[in-house]
């Protein structure tokens, strides 16, 4: 049988239960009683089986069946769960996923057997239950037989047909075609129903018409359906060529054809005209076999595997209906949005430049009706390539439980906003800076277990991972609450690195120390250990999120802990961005990092070690003369006061002197491509409205 | 039509490669057309701060933004005069974005064949220019340096002329 096209799907649905066992399993650890969470693994772990079966992986159908049973013996109240029962699962999880990670490369499972921790998990299982795991082998394997194949099976006698489709059936008659009803029954052991009905669907429409199907066609190919499902079909080939093509198609067990009369669908016939047979079906939709799934395990409890079946897979439309899209499109079609935006900018300037000739009313309003339908169209599209931070997140539980069981220290995680959206390019990068944060809290941050009962602080060490929200950025927060940077030691270090002199040193503060901790090769830990500590690390995560146009700063209580917060921007496309005029030129200026725009006069300006500064509010803030920097002719070196655009770096402000404020403008930001090598200043740019390019100054390179 | 025909023709039979001749001052220069995406006329420049001199800032070619260099400049040469003749040329080398280079004229395409194309005249090595030509062309009774067009736009500056 061909698979490979269901490959997708089973990769994504393993990704899930996967997902699932090692969320579960966290919770198991913590709460070894919870039935809930048995059930839950059980049921994953049999849908891991199942499906690795049906896609012929058999090493991880083995593995998947073995945990499988000693769940089912956890289940069945035979054993409980233990510490090391949790370890060889995880351990199984593990060889799983790498199992995965073998598929998603070359379809194929590989050829570790992880014998060791099949062994080690049966010895569990027979040692809590004394008896061989060879014996359990058919209970989860073995198909139920005979179970939902009822007398005569022929289910769509049933169908009702209302009036208007009634009209239909006589044109049939008319055109001399031959009206069936078929009911087809799906083999037990079939995994992906929707996809094999589909193939029943697409086996008889090459032959004739589908006219009806119950349950109906949506709910079919939501899986909303048992083993079987039936149809009225019209077609001009014989009874038995369409039995034939439809036990074609693999997995259907059982396809019964038969000329179908018409059952008119009165409203108040609906109810019951046919007795008993079909009387789940109509009532019970939703979850048409676990009542009598149920019913057989009784007798048969070998086939205890059947009634979480099914349940899984009733229970499965919950999730949202998805399309999956290539990114490239998703790019296309951004880049397509950006165009639209820049034509309709020309619009805007075309407007506001020949006011006397063209400006009536009528075309302002489209113009202002064009600037809605862009600006939700873009962020429609930027929705599109939101995705939750929970995809890379939901990982560290489980690593956080490793490290604490490595590092022989008691720790525990705790998650907020998870389902705060980031641009799916930064989802993929943000995962391997986090990891390093979080394993930097677990390793350096938090002090060892005694020394906190020492400290008079509570044994289990917190480390909290934040995500939030903050106007155009989102905000992640690693903190925890451990010993907190040594300010003392990062000096002694850096001195003795050589990255900074003593006179240096004296001078800095405590917050600039902290800085140092982003230079590369700059490690404080006094031993190396296999966690972290090799030197290597904050400025890698530094530079990975300044690549992604973000920022990070560390604030750090002596004894009480530290917290690193990353800035990302929401979206990388396209942005907010104040218009200046600086000589003759113009650039842009990124709104996100504009925190007021201030009028100063000349004779305000204050030196401070031959550096112009001025004094706002109370702050002091350097100024930066933008004409200078860029070697721009002034215009006019005589004015009585500067416009200054105060911009924000973390929290160091800057003053930037600019000429003139042109407005605040949507704009998308274009790279100017790797050929021109002017320093860091310029962040990229944009096209305006009349075709111009502006450059799009980089904040944080100025500062 | 013709032209495009023309040119499977010639690179099926391998008879030779067709050149852009370009005039920079009072030389002509060819560049292979293979390189070449566009040819547009001069436009508007936004001038990039702190960039490598020979750069003479970015374009705004439909949407695309791209880098443009002066020749001149890159080759030592006295500053572009824009004039009615100046053209952008763009370039495209394989795997890399769009390029633009600025040249006095675009005088015409021509083919030269294998016999016709001399090795650039290495036994003159003080010729600081050596590095970015392929060869010399013949071509009636004029001479065609032949750019090798990837040392042009990757290659260093020459510091060495003024």
């Amino acid at each position: 049988m061909d698979v490979s096209q269901y490959l997708e799907i089973f990769i994504d649905e393993t990704k899930e239960h996967l997902q699932t066992l090692s969320d579960q399993l966290m919770i198991l650890e913590q709460e070894p009683e919870n039935m809930d969470t048995i059930n839950e693994i059980f049921r994953a772990a049999h849908s891991l089986k199942g499906m690795a079966g049906t896609m012929g992986y058999k090493r991880m159908q083995r593995l998947t069946h073995d945990m499988e049973n000693v769940f089912q013996e956890v289940r069945s109240g035979n054993m409980t769960v233990k510490s090391e029962l949790v370890d060889v699962l995880f351990r199984g999880l593990d060889a799983l996923e790498s199992y995965l990670a073998n598929i998603l490369e070359t379809a194929d499972e590989g050829t570790e057997d992880n014998e060791e921790i099949i062994n080690t998990l049966n010895g569990i299982a027979d040692a809590a239950t004394g008896k061989s795991s060879s014996e359990e082998k058919p209970a989860g394997s073995a198909p139920a037989p005979g179970s939902s194949t009822p007398d005569g099976g022929a289910k769509y006698s049933s169908i009702h047909i209302t009036d208007f489709e009634k009209n239909t059936f006589e044109k049939a008659k008319a055109q001399n075609q031959n009206i069936f009803g078929v009911t087809v029954y799906l083999q037990e052991s079939c995994i992906l129903k929707a996809a094999r009905a589909f193939l029943v669907f697409k086996a008889l429409e090459e032959l004739g018409e589908v006219i009806k199907a119950v349950p109906d066609v949506q709910d079919i190919e939501d899986e909303k359906f048992d083993m079987d499902f039936s149809l009225v079909y019209f077609t001009k080939e014989s009874l038995e060529k369409v039995k034939a093509a439809v036990e074609n198609v693999s997995e259907v067990k059982e396809a019964i054809v038969g000329p179908f009369e018409v059952v008119l669908d009165a409203p108040e016939a609906k109810t019951e005209p046919e007795p008993a047979k079909e009387e789940p079906k109509e009532a019970e939709k939703p979850k048409p076999a676990a009542q009598p799934a149920a019913a057989r395990t009784a007798e048969k409890p070998a086939a205890g595997a059947q009634p979480a079946a099914a349940k899984k897979a009733t229970s499965k439309p919950a999730v949202g209906r998805t399309v999956r899209v290539d990114i490239e499109k998703l790019d296309v079609l951004m880049n397509l949005v950006s165009e639209l935006i820049i034509a309709k900018n020309g619009l805007v300037s075309i407007n506001s430049t020949e006011e006397d000739t063209k400006s009536d009313a009528a075309f302002n309003e489209q113009i202002e009706y064009l600037e809605s339908v862009t600006t939700s169209l873009h962020e429609s599209v930027m929705k599109v390539r939101m995705v939750p931070i929970e995809n890379v997140v939901n990982r560290f539980p489980r690593m956080i439980r490793d490290l604490s069981k490595k590092l022989n220290k008691k720790m525990e995680l705790h998650m907020t906003g998870e389902e705060t959206e980031l641009d799916r390019t930064v989802i993929d990068e943000i995962g391997d800076p986090l990891q390093h944060l979080l394993r930097n809290s677990a390793d350096h941050g938090l002090e060892d277990n005694d020394e906190r009962i020492a400290l008079g602080k509570e044994e289990v060490g917190n480390i909290y991972l934040d995500a939030y929200q903050d106007g155009n950025n989102v905000n992640i927060e690693v903190r925890d609450d451990g010993a907190g940077i040594n300010v003392d030691k990062v000096r002694n270090k850096a001195i003795e690195k050589g990255t900074i002199t003593a006179e240096q040193a004296e001078n800095m503060t405590d917050k600039e120390l902290i800085d140092l901790l982003f230079k590369p090769s700059f490690s404080t830990a006094e031993k190396i250990t296999d966690v972290s500590g090799r030197g290597v690390g904050l400025d890698v995560v530094k530079t990975k999120i300044e690549g992604l146009g973000g920022n990070i700063e560390c604030k750090s209580v002596m004894g009480e802990g530290s917290s690193f917060i990353i800035r990302l921007p929401l979206t990388l496309a396209i942005i907010q961005a104040l218009m200046v005029e600086l000589g003759s030129e113009k650039y842009a200026i990124p709104l996100a990092s504009i925190e007021t725009i201030e009028d100063v006069l000349v004779t305000d300006i204050k030196y401070v070690q031959t550096k112009e500064v001025i004094n706002l509010r109370g702050t002091v803030i350097p100024l930066i003369r933008l004409d200078q920097i860029l070697d721009i002719e002034a215009n006019n070196n005589d004015v009585e006061s500067l416009t200054v655009v105060i911009v924000k770096k973390s929290n160091k402000l800057a003053g930037l002197v600019v000429d003139n404020l042109i407005g605040q403008q949507e704009i998308v930001i274009k790279s100017i491509g790797s050929y021109i090598n002017c320093g860091k200043m310029i962040g990229g740019a944009t096209i305006l409205g009349d075709g111009e390019i502006a450059l799009i100054l980089e904040v944080n390179a100025l500062v | 039509m013709e032209e495009i025909s023309d040119v499977q023709n010639l690179e099926i039979a391998g008879e030779g490669k067709q050149y852009i001749v370009v005039r920079l001052g009072t030389e002509q220069y060819g560049i292979d057309i293979k390189y070449v995406d566009n040819i547009v006329r001069n436009q508007r420049i936004t001038r990039v701060p702190k960039a490598q001199h020979y750069f003479k800032g970015v374009i705004n070619l439909r949407g695309e933004i791209i880098p443009v260099m002066s020749l001149r400049l890159k080759f030592g040469l006295e500053p572009d005069e824009y004039t009615n003749a100046t053209r952008i040329i763009i370039i495209k080398l394989e795997q890399q974005s769009a390029i633009g280079i600025i040249v006095d004229e675009v005088k015409e395409v021509v083919t030269l064949t294998g016999g016709s194309i001399d090795k650039a005249n290495t036994s003159d090595p003080s010729d600081p220019l050596i590095q970015y030509l392929s060869g010399v062309g013949k071509h009636g009774n004029g001479l065609i340096s032949l750019l090798n067009i990837s040392a042009v736009i990757v290659g260093r500056e020459n510091k060495d002329v003024v």
